[in-house]
């Protein structure tokens, strides 16, 4: 909705806005920048912000001290497979809901969401001494399994506003067609809801990654994903800030990226769609 | 619209994920509600038995409770406060016309991607740190003498790393709902001549009272569960311990699961009377 | 082939009895269509044939087989939805491809029998668009094509031209009955336009709130309105419906006459009154007489040269052999 405003004003807004905008984004930056300098130069008094000697050394002293490597490893299968696993258990669902919709529907959709709503720590030591029982701690599986069940209520209901959507006759049509349910699924649904799961993955990979309850309590040095990779550099050698930095960034830099992209669809995810 | 093999195929294709949340929430909190009834060390002894009600007594008569419910007020509320009030700011300003607008949004919402564990250490060394940090820089540059942050001013250090992550969110989703506002009606005010702070109060807000609702809920149901901040910066001292991070020391630190779960079942009863609302509006969304 | 027996089929959604139990049965090679006012339950019927709605009771036969409870895929049928219901993310080639891809026929099987169908629909310059690039004429013929190539044993067709505009309609309407007459297969149409039902149908089932009122040809329906609801919606313009005085005369608590069975003149005629708005279509005109004393308005077709104007006096004299009578419980007398 374009008004017309005086280019003073434009100006004004453009200038006010960048302002805010630079001085929000500033920590991430300023982590970004530190991590290139080196330690002397990174707690230099004044801070140094652009001239300072260039170099990526700090890069290759974390994965060499911290194995970086196997925690990014980590961190990718765990939010991949939790949201591969998720989208798996939540398209029939999604799919259920969406289009053979029943008086209960709603109070499934309502229950499921509010199972995201109970406190991890409530159940803290259950799933421990599950997971100890199950020979399930500190491994990826573990992780992959509560990871799933926690984002699966969000997946499914962004699924289903998504197929909400596709008009029910193209899939009448499908069964027409001679289409099983398989054939109807995979041939037709999917492939027309292509941006919705997109943004649906995305959003659970970004949840997934930066999940730091579970991850931090339910993993050791094995299966330790980024998060629990940056809280070991939580003291002592947080202080040294360059090698902190590329380390943050290195943890932050794949879903910052991700996240960029798909701002526009997470609005609908992280507001199940209360909010138009 | 269906029919019966169509009904018959919905509930078999529900029925995963249905059963998998369904057991994800009854196993462990049945055994969450028995260890809250019962005497149970790990290291020390294993069950000791029946013990009634009394974790729950201890729960809340223990000299940490209530400086725990009132550290996560103040930060709930403080972050709420901060994030809500800002985060209409930012939406109207960036619902402006400007250059490089789709730029600005990216920046604003970046914080929103970065896990806790890191934005909480980056601030507490680079930003906090009474001598190396960028604050302290700042406040030397204007001559005063640098805070030691999480120490001396621990719960506003915690509101403010948190309102940091937190406020993208409010942004993101108050920017929506300001963009779904009628341009006419906003015109006909001011064709009636309502200046713009009136416009503003009787317009605007009203407008967005229900996006600010759904950020106050969905943002007290993430809160009022913060860990790692806490975890990486204070470690629960110097008065930033919350009720999720006592209960979290009772469990796993001193390991008194009777204790603890009775806290989670606490724990467990807030967050669902903050969801009762959420649910109510979510719901109301579903009808339309 | 496609022969289609309905025994005592009904269908409630809850408590709501939409299509009270019916017996309908439809010949193979016949064109039928359903017609009747929005809500009448027409395309519900449709849904039940297809099997994409279940039958609360009763039995469907489909040539010769019991399909009652037989998934909408496995009972031979092809369905040509009003939206068209097209595959979007689909090539138009694929899109007429997709039932023979379903039934697992091989590629050039495949190739074959969309080129010939893309043949017969004038679409052979279109195979690799999308939906989206068509205009409404090539998507319905599109979503015809994907209706034949499965060589369906009837087709089902749910007002398939209410999308399209006027002058395109006639055409289509041509097009799908120089289809029906080639292919000879079984077809039921399902439209509000009674137009359409006349001018397509070999069986015109008129269907109101969920009951069959008449099934026959277009002209018996016609001729012979079985009672007052067919009479007032076959036929262009409506009948005009006369109760009263007037039809008491006929013995009969309401009489029909159709406006081309009236005939208007200046001088004489047993009813007079005075000519409304006209409406001159070339080769007929139509008046519409008020103050005639036997109804509010009464419409009369005339010839396009006769020249009456707003305010004149006309009279009317009704063709006394084309009076259709109905008793108070409006069946036909």
């Amino acid at each position: 909705m374009a008004r017309a405003v005086t280019p003073r004003r434009k100006a004004l807004n453009t200038l006010i806005a960048w302002a805010i905008g630079l001085m929000i984004f500033f920590p991430i930056l300023w982590t970004i920048l530190t991590s290139f300098k080196s330690e002397a130069q990174a707690i230099n008094d004044p801070p140094l912000f652009l001239f300072f000697d260039w170099t990526i050394e700090n890069y290759g002293v974390v994965q060499d001290r911290s194995d970086y490597m196997r925690y990014l490893w980590n961190s990718v299968i765990i939010a991949g497979g939790s949201t591969l696993l998720g989208v798996v258990v939540a398209v029939p669902a999604a799919w259920s809901m969406a289009f053979v919709p029943s008086k209960r529907t709603k109070d499934i959709l309502l229950w499921m969401l509010s199972t995201k709503m109970l406190p991890a720590v409530g159940v803290l030591y259950p799933i421990y001494l599950l997971f100890i029982e199950l020979g399930l701690l500190d491994t990826r599986t573990g992780l992959v399994i509560v990871l799933m069940l926690i984002n699966l209520p969000i997946i499914v209901w962004m699924l289903y506003t998504y197929f909400k959507e596709i008009p029910v006759d193209i899939l009448e049509a499908a069964r027409m067609d001679g289409a099983t349910l398989r054939g109807e699924i995979l041939h037709v649904l999917m492939p027309m809801a292509v941006p919705g799961i997109a943004s649906t993955i995305l959003l659970s990979l970004i949840l997934a990654w930066n999940e730091a309850f579970w991850t931090l309590n339910l993993t050791a040095a094995k299966a330790g994903p980024l998060t629990a990779f940056i809280a070991s550099y939580s003291s002592p050698e947080g202080l040294f800030f360059a090698k902190l930095s590329a380390a943050s960034t290195m943890a932050i830099a794949p879903i910052l990226i991700l996240g960029w992209f798909s701002q526009k669809q997470l609005v609908r995810g992280l507001t199940f769609g209360a909010v138009k | 619209m269906a029919t019966r093999h169509s009904r018959s195929a919905a509930r078999i294709m529900m029925a995963p994920a249905v059963i998998l949340l369904l057991g994800w929430m009854l196993v462990p909190l049945t055994m969450t509600l028995w260890f809250s009834f019962r005497k149970f060390l790990p290291l020390r002894g294993g069950d000791l038995g029946w013990a009634g009600f009394e974790n729950y007594v201890r729960f809340v008569s223990s000299s940490s409770f209530w400086p725990s419910v009132q550290a996560t007020l103040m930060i709930v509320g403080g972050v709420l406060v901060v994030t809500v009030i800002l985060g209409v700011l930012l939406a109207l300003l960036l619902d402006q016309p400007m250059w490089g607008q789709g730029m600005v949004r990216v920046l604003v919402i970046a914080p929103f991607f970065v896990m806790p564990t890191v934005s909480a250490l980056v601030w507490k060394n680079m930003f906090m740190d009474p001598v190396n940090g960028v604050l302290a820089h700042l406040w030397k540059f204007f001559g005063a003498t640098p805070v030691e942050w999480l120490s001396q001013a621990s719960l506003q250090s915690i509101i403010l790393i948190v309102s940091w992550q937190w406020l993208p969110f409010a942004t993101l989703i108050l920017l929506t709902a300001v963009q779904s506002l009628d341009r006419e009606q906003l015109e006909a005010a001011e064709m009636d001549g309502a200046p713009s702070l009136k416009r503003f109060w009787f317009i605007i807000l009203p407008h967005l009272s229900r996006a600010i609702t759904v950020v106050i809920l969905i943002q007290t149901i993430f809160l009022l569960s913060i860990f790692a901040e806490i975890f990486v910066t204070t470690q629960g001292s110097f008065g930033t311990k919350t009720l999720t991070y006592l209960i979290f020391q009772r469990v796993l630190e001193s390991q008194n699961v009777g204790l603890g779960s009775a806290g989670g079942i606490y724990a467990i009863i807030l967050a669902n009377i903050v969801a009762l609302f959420l649910m109510r509006i979510v719901g109301r969304s579903l009808d339309a | 082939m496609g022969r289609i027996v309905l025994d005592q089929v009904s269908k409630s959604f809850g408590d709501v009895e939409v299509i009270p139990p019916l017996e309908l049965l439809i010949e193979d090679g016949e064109f039928a269509v359903f017609v009747g006012p929005s809500g009448c339950g027409k395309s519900t019927l449709l849904r039940l044939i297809a099997g994409l709605e279940d039958v609360t009771g009763g039995k469907i036969e489909i040539d010769g087989q019991e399909m009652t409870s037989v998934p909408p895929a496995k009972r031979g049928l092809a369905m040509v939805f009003q939206s068209y219901a097209l595959y979007p993310h689909m090539s138009v080639r694929k899109n007429i491809a997709f039932p023979l891809r379903m039934a697992g026929l091989d590629k050039e099987e495949q190739q074959r029998r969309v080129a010939h169908a893309a043949s017969v629909l004038n679409l052979s310059d279109y195979l690799e668009r999308r939906p989206g690039q068509l205009s409404g004429g090539q998507r319905q013929r599109v979503a015809i094509g994907r209706a034949i190539v499965r060589e369906p044993a009837a087709f089902l067709f749910d007002e398939p031209l209410s999308n399209l505009d006027a002058a395109l309609r006639v055409g289509m309407r041509l097009e799908i009955s120089e289809l029906h007459e080639r292919l000879g297969t079984t077809m039921i149409y399902v439209t509000h336009d009674q137009v359409e039902a006349m001018t397509m149908a070999d069986k015109i089932v008129v269907l109101n709130a969920g009951n069959i009122e008449q099934v026959g040809s277009p002209l018996e329906l016609y001729r012979e309105p079985r009672n007052l609801f067919v009479a007032g919606f076959i036929g262009s313009p409506r009948m005009n419906l006369i109760e009263g005085k007037e039809a008491a005369r006929h013995d009969a608590h309401a009489i029909g006459i159709r406006p081309e069975h009236i005939a208007v003149s200046g001088s004489e005629g047993n009813w007079s009154g005075v000519v409304g708005v006209s409406e001159h279509l070339g080769s007929d005109t139509f008046f519409h007489v008020h103050d005639t004393g036997v109804a509010e308005t009464i419409t009369v077709r005339a010839d396009g040269e006769v020249g009456f104007r707003h305010g004149d006096r006309v009279y009317l004299a009704p063709r006394q052999d084309a009076i259709h009578r109905f008793d108070a419980k409006g069946l036909r007398i």
